[in-house]
């Protein structure tokens, strides 16, 4: 039991699938607002590998873009003071690795658990997604929602009917086997 | 015992290489990293005017921008001009991006009923541990629309006579997320001077820069100091070098700039070479601008459908 261990952590880096061109979302509108606080990058650095079930990825903080262009610069300029944290990155695993068939065609439920680091705090987050698997693709998708206050970015009072003490945010990206 | 000693110090062994192997994941995400390019810095200035004069910002593209500025009278004039609430003059204007690096703009003032359009081109961008400076070019002309002057018989007022020509270069540093500088070499042609004794070109040195005080205030300085030409005359009244300082205060949508200042120009010919009121005399303005952005061209992540959430 303990060599069948071993060796399967010791299998190092079989298979693993990546992509730089990852889509995050978010989406911290108050209900009401007259404007949409939402925004999208597409500059997502993202790995999962297969046989161990790690999930790392990193983004440029600046590389969100909005529909207004001084949203974007109040983003980072006021709330994620970009220039001090300019990149927001996770680090966990696949906890349920038994019912992911990386090999195999089709879609699997995967939870993932692991650390969000944002504006230089890190948190422990578990997070809910799905696995798609077409020969040596891989579509990842998760939806989960964080509180802002978690991370130490403040929302002054003065755009609280705007901008959500919570953000929901949406990972989709669409992964390469290397 | 000693199996659960082996088993728990493999176990630490399995959760340590498993982090491990999240670090090196990591590591292979960073690497990659190293090859791109140096970070623009962006936001060196709140708006694309320090006070009178341009700032290196640009509009981003697609994007509209609707200015009122208005620069009040003579504060000396006392009560019965309101302070110089009666005696403003006002310049209203509408600037567009039209791609990241070049936006343009047009205004219409009242003082001397002058028409004003300019091309702002960004050249170069400050990096973060890179490129120290961002530097662009602004180039305007402008007409002066006020009734032609009677004159002679046998002499003709030329339609050039009413054209002016400003071109700076702007040389910018953020220096801190605080504190940005600028200095703009100017030269702003005159066609017609009020003597031949006057040069047609002004050339002048501009120095501006803000101090932010809080996420959303800014104070504001600039000063423009003629090399050239200081001693124009404009109706037969000396002129001095602008200088103005003021906050900078920034809402959702819109940015307002108070200021005081000695130029009631809000054009880059009346301001930089035209100034007839100083400091020393007491002769300020109390001004502001008023800025809104509207997003005319959504980015193309925007376009299209709605987002699904």
């Amino acid at each position: 039991m303990t060599l069948s261990l071993l060796s399967a952590t010791l299998a190092g880096f079989g298979q693993t699938f990546m992509t730089r061109t990852g889509k995050i979302s978010f989406n911290a509108t108050t209900p009401g607002s007259p404007e949409k606080i939402e925004g999208i990058n597409n500059e997502v650095a993202t790995i999962i590998d297969a046989k161990t079930g790690n999930i790392v990825f990193q983004l440029p903080v600046k590389s969100f873009k909005f529909e207004k262009e001084l949203m974007q610069e109040h983003f980072n300029e006021n709330y994620m003071e970009s220039d001090k944290f300019p990149r927001s990155e996770f680090k966990g695993n696949i906890t349920n690795m038994n019912e992911v068939y990386f090999t195999k065609d089709g879609t699997y439920k995967a939870n993932v658990t692991g650390k969000l680091t944002m504006h230089g705090v890190t948190k422990d987050v578990t997070v809910p997604g799905t696995i798609t698997i077409a020969g040596s693709s891989l579509k990842a998708s998760a939806r989960f929602t964080i509180k802002l206050q978690d991370y130490g970015i403040n929302v002054p009072g003065m755009v609280a009917d705007k901008v959500a003490k919570d953000a929901i945010i949406k990972l989709e990206s669409d992964l390469e086997k290397k | 015992m000693r199996k659960i000693i082996v088993l728990s110090v493999l176990f630490s062994l399995t959760i340590n290489t498993l982090f491990a192997q999240a670090d090196s994941l990591m590591a292979m995400l960073n690497s990659g990293n190293q090859s791109q390019k140096k970070e623009i810095v962006t936001a060196t200035f709140k708006a694309t005017r320090i006070i009178d004069g341009n700032s290196i910002e640009n509009l981003g593209s697609g994007v509209l921008d609707f200015r009122i500025s208005h620069r009040f009278g003579d504060l000396n004039q006392g009560s019965t001009n309101f302070f110089g609430l009666d005696n403003a003059t006002t310049r209203i204007g509408l600037d567009y991006g039209i791609t990241s690096w070049l936006m343009i703009g047009l205004g219409h003032s009242t003082l001397n009923k002058e028409n004003d359009g300019f091309a702002k081109i960004k050249l170069l961008k400050q990096r973060i541990n890179g490129t120290p400076v961002s530097i662009s070019y602004a180039g305007s002309i402008s007409v002066q629309t006020t009734p032609a002057p009677s004159l002679p018989a046998g002499e003709t007022w030329e339609y050039t006579n009413r054209l002016y020509y400003t071109n700076q270069l702007l040389i910018a540093r953020k220096f801190s997320n605080k504190f940005s500088l600028q200095i703009a070499p100017t030269i702003v042609h005159y066609n017609l001077v009020d003597s031949t004794k006057f040069s047609n070109n002004t050339i002048a040195i501009g120095i501006g820069g803000r101090i932010k005080v809080s996420h959303r205030i800014a104070i504001t300085g600039e000063y423009y100091y003629r090399i050239t030409n200081a001693d124009l005359l404009v109706n037969g009244q000396p002129t001095y070098n602008a200088l103005s300082v003021g906050i900078d205060i920034e809402t959702g949508g819109h940015v307002f700039q108070l200021m005081f200042t000695n130029s009631q120009g809000l054009t880059d010919r009346t301001f930089i070479g035209q100034t007839t009121d100083s400091w020393g005399k007491g002769s300020l303005h109390f001004g502001f601008n008023i800025s809104r952005v509207f997003t005319i061209i959504k980015p193309k992540e925007f376009q299209g459908t709605g987002s699904g959430w």
